[in-house]
């Protein structure tokens, strides 16, 4: 009891510890790709530590919507995160919700981030929330579709319990897996405001959208939502190594040598997904906005493909 | 409990004593209707005897179902009423609604000008939603639901000198004889030849399968026209938004459950198994209402207008949910009906509640700012702070986000499509999935309205100076709203007790129930098995709130306080006009153009002129309405044409209308010469 | 075990043909179609060697080099040839937009399933989930044929077309190879038959097209 306690706060203290590392790690990789010497992985956790050293300059009528939501976001980012096996399944608390719960979860936390977009009643922030709303909008169909094909195959819609599946020999080789995890890619991308969706590091881009809704945002505000997007990219990272990589996950309260085992393969799961990340973004050009929906409509095209190969395969 | 073993109609009875009382209080208000305590006096009485029915529907619960029957409408028949679960869940929803909408108007309703309009028909309007539900034969109910349409219809003309009211209520009296006359044809074909009219005889009968599936399509578009499935929905965004709002909260929040209530009393009670393609109908029915209500929804900028379509949306869930059951059930499949039913049940209950928040939300604002178009509203958060607040939860439980109750109910829906989309029927097979995805888009977008609504009106800077000039509404108001965003937490947080308490819906429906909810530790909804799925909304509610409150304490003991009040910095753009700020229909657009383009025609045309040329610039939005341009408008067309053609028949000599009474004898004649 | 394998294995393959159909709806440069198609090709070529193995149906292989030789190599070099002697190097002209096509593709996916399975459930599963999967990539070709407004996309979705039947075909067990051969002849004759009705085109209607390109500004509807 107090063991498997203690493993469940340790995954969320170390989701919130890696995530800037993380973005660190993904920058690094992109300036080096470019031929750039870049700045130390370890940036993130400066810039935040700067962040939050700063005095706020809030809008003269922002409202207490505002200066809740980075908050109310981080909260709801991290209730999401702490619901993904990341190097363990099985854990204590993982019942509480399963794969369509942390989307939605996810869902609040965007639903707030758009209304304080609004809130200051400033162009950028009304263009920013439009564009995210029309990308959520095509991106939580997608992942429904690809939620099902999951479900269809593991029988259940928790994580831990796909998780277990995808690990067992049952699986086999099924063209529904590749399908969804090309579907889960793009999806993932545009949920976290990744090139080609979004370009996560310029405000001097008409097509922004993230750093749209957050321009106003300045101090201990701006350090909460940099670190939730952080936590977000971390997230995404983790539940696709845990259903389309399960290797080495440990089982909740396995003991130390399969926790161990389960941390080393999860760090080495973010290690791989960052430098591909960064490499496939150094690679690719951004989309203009209305190229987005086509690339979302083909991860939902992909979703449902998914489902009737398997309805064949399964059927006969 | 009123139950008592010796008297076991006592429930019924009381019942239908409340329902007299509410009929009574309308005539009341008919008399005191320019008195100054009318409007106290009716919807006081109106609360009470609301929380009276409510109790009582919970009550009925709980206990076996009781029939009564009564001397009343046609002497050698009499009426017949029957009070068991199903009627219990929607009469607590029903009365909940109406309870929560009578405080509202206790406040609201010294805004209205003409109480004589509104004072006599809001009982009566009550009352007959009652009587629907406890009637038990055709009669009974035919004649509730019909007095519940005019009631209602009258009520939508409170405010009748605006010709878009006049011309909403005369689409509305329309639609109402249509979803009527329907009605009455399917209860004529479930009665069967014998003729019997009650809900015990037709139970008893078991039509062949045509005739019940001809039954239930029938039923199926008089409770669809009633309860706003595409493409009957035209009339339900005029009708609702012009009544006032504690009317619309009623009308969208409760009004259409009982048109729900309707399809799932012959769907499920009175047929016996119809054919499985008629789930596959539902469903597609449902599924097209969820998006296409959502996406009307999403283009409109008219406060009322949207929760309507919104209401238009959610009744597509609803069917959704109700089709996803009959598909189960016609595959034997009875734990997977009884999860589907459970979720659609929830839903109507979930959206009674935000909905009705909602619509009253909107009438605060109405009666703060003098209009309801988004496009001249903003700011309010600033100054009605209670309203924003409480309308900020109902746009996130309508969301369907977590911990909120809308999330519960279509993660339910959810858990159904992932329980076995695999049916052996291949109709089954596409249309699950299918299901699926249109339901997740509709909860996206809906999530899209309702930032927009929300963000719209309450957020950014006052787009006219009616908006900078509101002010909070009164106690009454402010308290029906925060109770209702109250429940909607509550629900969202232990919906394991509304889930239990549909158990017995349930089990007189299908024959099995759930697994009891409340057994389960730490009240976990845990639909089939734990392996499957679980939510537990009260941990994710504890878990956000701890998070966030420990985030916060952290922040404020190492971080930096400090705190400035500056103009927007907006990219080093000056003091921009409130103007300069999204609006509706511009938030909208990226959305419109991605899904409206195709479906409803839209289109802008951008003018620019050029340079040197002083003439403004000028952007034209056009959209249209598919249903209605190819529904309706022929519809209205062929009619219009044939009157005219049939009006010269007016100006005949009365030698030729004995013409044509003598051809119509022969022709008569010969007809029964040949029949033999 | 090994009967699942091989399934698996045919499924993937298949399913991967009918990817590669729904690639080409959402393409929209043509050179990049013409890529789609290639690689269309070189799956059913390892579908069908696959089909040969299954059968130990050495003429089958023979099927899978024709495949391979004609349609995964040579037809789309002739295809990129005629692109570039064209100067076509630009997006096509789509009728209805990409959103609505897939969906119709999806549409016509499972119509081709609910048509097919039924109808042969005494087939084994290999030959049967071939079939109905075969019956969606022709009816995709087509579909890629009724959208597109330039010739050289119709010739594509022609070629998707005959991939379909090649698949089909092979996972009925009973195509012997001369129809195979004469199969492929008549796809490669009326293949220069487009081409050369193509330049025919160009010839005829060159300035149209280049109008058409002026008035295009941007992605504006």
């Amino acid at each position: 009891m107090i063991a498997s306690l203690l493993v469940q706060g340790g995954q969320m203290a170390l989701v919130l510890a890696l995530a800037p590392l993380l973005t660190g790690w993904v920058r690094k990789v992109k300036a080096r790709l470019q031929r750039r010497r870049g700045a130390s992985v370890f940036q993130p956790y400066r810039d935040l530590r700067r962040l939050l050293g700063k005095e706020v300059v809030l809008a003269e009528n922002a409202s207490w919507l505002f200066r809740v939501a980075p908050y109310l976001m981080f909260a709801f980012t991290w209730v999401a995160a702490a619901l993904v096996p990341t190097f363990a399944t099985g854990l204590m608390f993982s019942w509480t919700g399963d794969l369509i719960a942390i989307i939605a979860l996810l869902g609040a936390a965007r639903f707030l981030l758009t209304l304080a977009g609004m809130d200051i009643g400033t162009a950028f922030g009304g263009i920013g929330s439009s564009r995210e709303a029309m990308i959520a909008a095509l991106a939580e169909p997608a992942m429904l579709m690809i939620i099902i094909a999951l479900a269809l195959l593991a029988g259940s819609s928790q994580l831990s319990t796909i998780a277990r599946f995808m690990d067992s020999p049952a699986v086999g080789l099924r063209v529904s897996l590749a399908l969804a995890l090309v579907a889960f890619l793009i999806v993932a991308l545009a949920e976290n405001a990744r090139i080609p969706v979004d370009n996560p590091a310029t405000h001097l881009e008409l097509t922004m959208v993230h750093e749209a809704m957050v321009l106003e945002y300045s101090g201990r505000h701006l350090a909460m939502i940099e670190l939730t997007a952080a936590l977000k990219l971390l997230l995404m990272i983790s539940v696709i190594g845990c259903i389309f990589v399960p290797i080495g996950l440990a089982v909740g309260g396995e003991g130390p040598v399969g926790t161990a085992i389960g941390l080393a393969a999860y760090a080495a799961k973010l290690v791989v997904a960052g430098a591909l990340l960064g490499t496939f973004e150094t690679a690719i050009a951004k989309m203009r906005v209305f190229r987005v929906p086509n690339l979302l409509g083909g991860a939902l095209m992909l979703g449902l493909l998914a489902t009737l190969l398997l309805f064949v395969s399964k059927g006969l | 409990m009123p139950a008592v073993p010796s008297h076991p109609t006592l429930l019924a009875e009381l019942v239908l004593l409340a329902i007299a009382a509410l009929l009574a209080t309308g005539l009341a208000g008919a008399v005191r209707a320019r008195a100054r305590d009318g409007r106290v006096l009716v919807y006081g009485a109106c609360l009470v005897l609301c929380v009276l029915l409510a109790l009582a529907g919970l009550a009925a619960l709980a206990v076996p179902p009781t029939g009564l029957s009564l001397p009343l409408f046609l002497p050698w028949v009499g009426a017949r009423f029957r009070l068991d679960p199903l009627a219990g869940f929607f009469l607590f929803v029903v009365n909940l609604g109406g309870a929560a909408a009578s405080l509202y108007a206790l406040g609201y309703g010294r805004h209205t000008a003409e109480p004589e309009r509104v004072l006599p028909f809001y009982p009566v309007f009550l009352a007959a939603m009652n009587l629907v539900l406890v009637a038990a034969d055709a009669f009974g109910f035919l004649f509730a639901w019909e007095l519940m349409s005019v009631a209602s219809w009258a009520l939508v003309l409170a405010h009748h000198h605006e010709p878009r009211t006049r011309r909403a209520g005369v689409l509305y009296l329309l639609m109402a004889t249509l979803s009527g006359l329907t009605l009455l044809l399917g209860f004529g074909l479930l009665a069967g030849p014998a003729g019997d009219y009650s809900f015990a005889a037709m139970r008893a009968a078991h039509p062949s399968g045509w005739i019940a599936a001809l039954a239930l399509m029938l039923v199926l578009f008089g409770a669809g026209a009633k309860a706003g499935l595409v493409p009957l929905h035209v009339w339900l965004p005029e009708a609702h938004p012009a009544a006032p709002s504690h009317v619309s909260a009623l009308m969208s929040g409760v009004m259409t459950k009982v048109a729900v209530y309707a399809f799932v009393r012959v769907a499920f009670d009175l047929l016996g198994a119809p054919p499985w393609w008629s789930a596959v109908v539902v469903l597609a029915l449902g599924g097209g209402t969820a998006v296409l209500g959502v996406l009307y929804a999403l283009m409109e900028s008219d406060l009322k207008r949207l929760l309507a379509y919104s209401t238009v949306e959610n009744i597509g869930i609803i069917f959704l949910g109700l089709g996803l059951a009959m598909a189960f059930r016609a595959d034997g499949d009875a734990i997977g009906a009884a999860l589907a039913l459970t979720a659609a049940l929830l839903h109507v209950f979930n959206h009674a509640l935000f909905k009705s928040l909602l619509f009253m939300g909107a009438g605060a604002v109405q009666t703060a700012t003098g209009t309801r178009d988004l496009n001249r509203l903003g700011g309010l958060i600033h100054r009605m702070r209670v309203t924003s607040f409480v309308f900020l939860i109902g746009c996130a439980a309508i969301s369907g986000l977590p911990p909120l109750n809308g999330f519960v109910s279509e993660w339910l829906i959810f858990q159904a499509i992932l329980l076995h989309p695999d049916l052996p029927q291949w109709g089954f097979k596409v249309m699950l999935p299918a299901d699926g995805a249109l339901l997740a888009l509709a909860a996206a977008l809906a999530a899209a309205c309702f930032v927009k609504a929300f963000g719209i009106a309450f957020l950014g800077r006052p787009r006219s100076d009616a908006a900078a000039a509101a002010r909070e509404v009164d106690g009454f108001s402010r308290a029906a709203m925060a109770g209702l965003a109250a429940l909607c937490l509550l629900a969202g947080i232990f919906p394991g007790v509304v889930i239990d308490a549909l158990a017995p819906v349930a089990h007189l429906l299908l024959g099995t129930r759930l697994p009891a909810q409340l057994a389960v530790p730490w009240v976990s909804v845990v639909p089939v098995a734990a392996a499957r799925s679980s939510y537990n909304g009260l941990l994710i509610f504890l878990f956000v709130a701890a998070a966030s409150g420990i985030t916060v304490a952290a922040i404020h003991r190492f971080a930096s306080h400090a705190l400035r009040r500056a103009p927007a910095w907006d990219c080093g753009f000056p003091n921009a006009d409130p103007i300069t700020q999204y609006t509706a229909d511009s938030f909208a657009q990226p959305i419109r153009r991605v899904f409206a383009a195709s479906l409803f025609g839209a289109h802008e045309d951008v003018t620019v002129p050029p340079p040197g040329d002083t003439a403004p610039a000028r952007i034209v939005k056009t959209i249209r309405d598919p249903i209605w341009d190819w529904g309706y408008a022929p519809v209205a067309e062929w009619v219009e044409r044939t009157s005219l053609t049939l009006n010269r028949l007016q100006f005949l000599t009365i030698r030729r209308y004995l013409g044509f009474v003598f051809a119509a004898l022969v022709v008569l004649l010969l007809a029964l010469a040949l029949w033999q | 075990m090994m009967g699942g394998f091989a399934f698996d294995v045919a499924h993937t393959l298949a399913g991967l043909l009918v990817l590669a159909s729904l690639t080409m709806l959402y393409q929209n440069r043509l050179v990049a179609l013409i890529n789609v198609l290639a690689a269309q090709s070189v799956i059913l070529s390892a579908s069908v060697a696959w089909q040969a193995h299954l059968q130990d149906a050495p003429d089958l292989f023979i099927t899978a080099a024709i495949a391979l030789g004609f349609k995964a190599v040579f037809i789309p070099w002739a295809l990129r040839r005629i692109v570039v002697r064209l100067g076509l190097h630009r997006e096509i002209e789509t009728v209805v937009g990409i959103g609505p096509t897939m969906l119709a593709g999806m549409g016509l996916i499972a119509l081709s399933m609910e048509v097919m399975l039924p109808v042969t459930s005494q087939v084994d599963p290999v030959a049967r989930q071939d079939i109905a999967l075969a019956l969606s990539v022709v009816l995709i070709g087509l579909l890629v044929m009724v959208t597109r407004r330039n010739a050289v996309s119709q010739v594509v979705g022609f070629l998707s077309i005959d991939n379909g039947i090649s698949l089909a075909a092979t996972g009925a067990r009973g195509m012997p190879l001369v129809v195979e051969i004469s199969v492929a002849f008549s796809v490669l004759v009326a293949f220069i038959v487009i081409g050369i009705f193509l330049f025919r085109i160009r010839e005829r209607f060159d300035t149209v097209d280049s109008g058409a390109l002026d008035a295009f500004r941007g992605d504006r509807r």
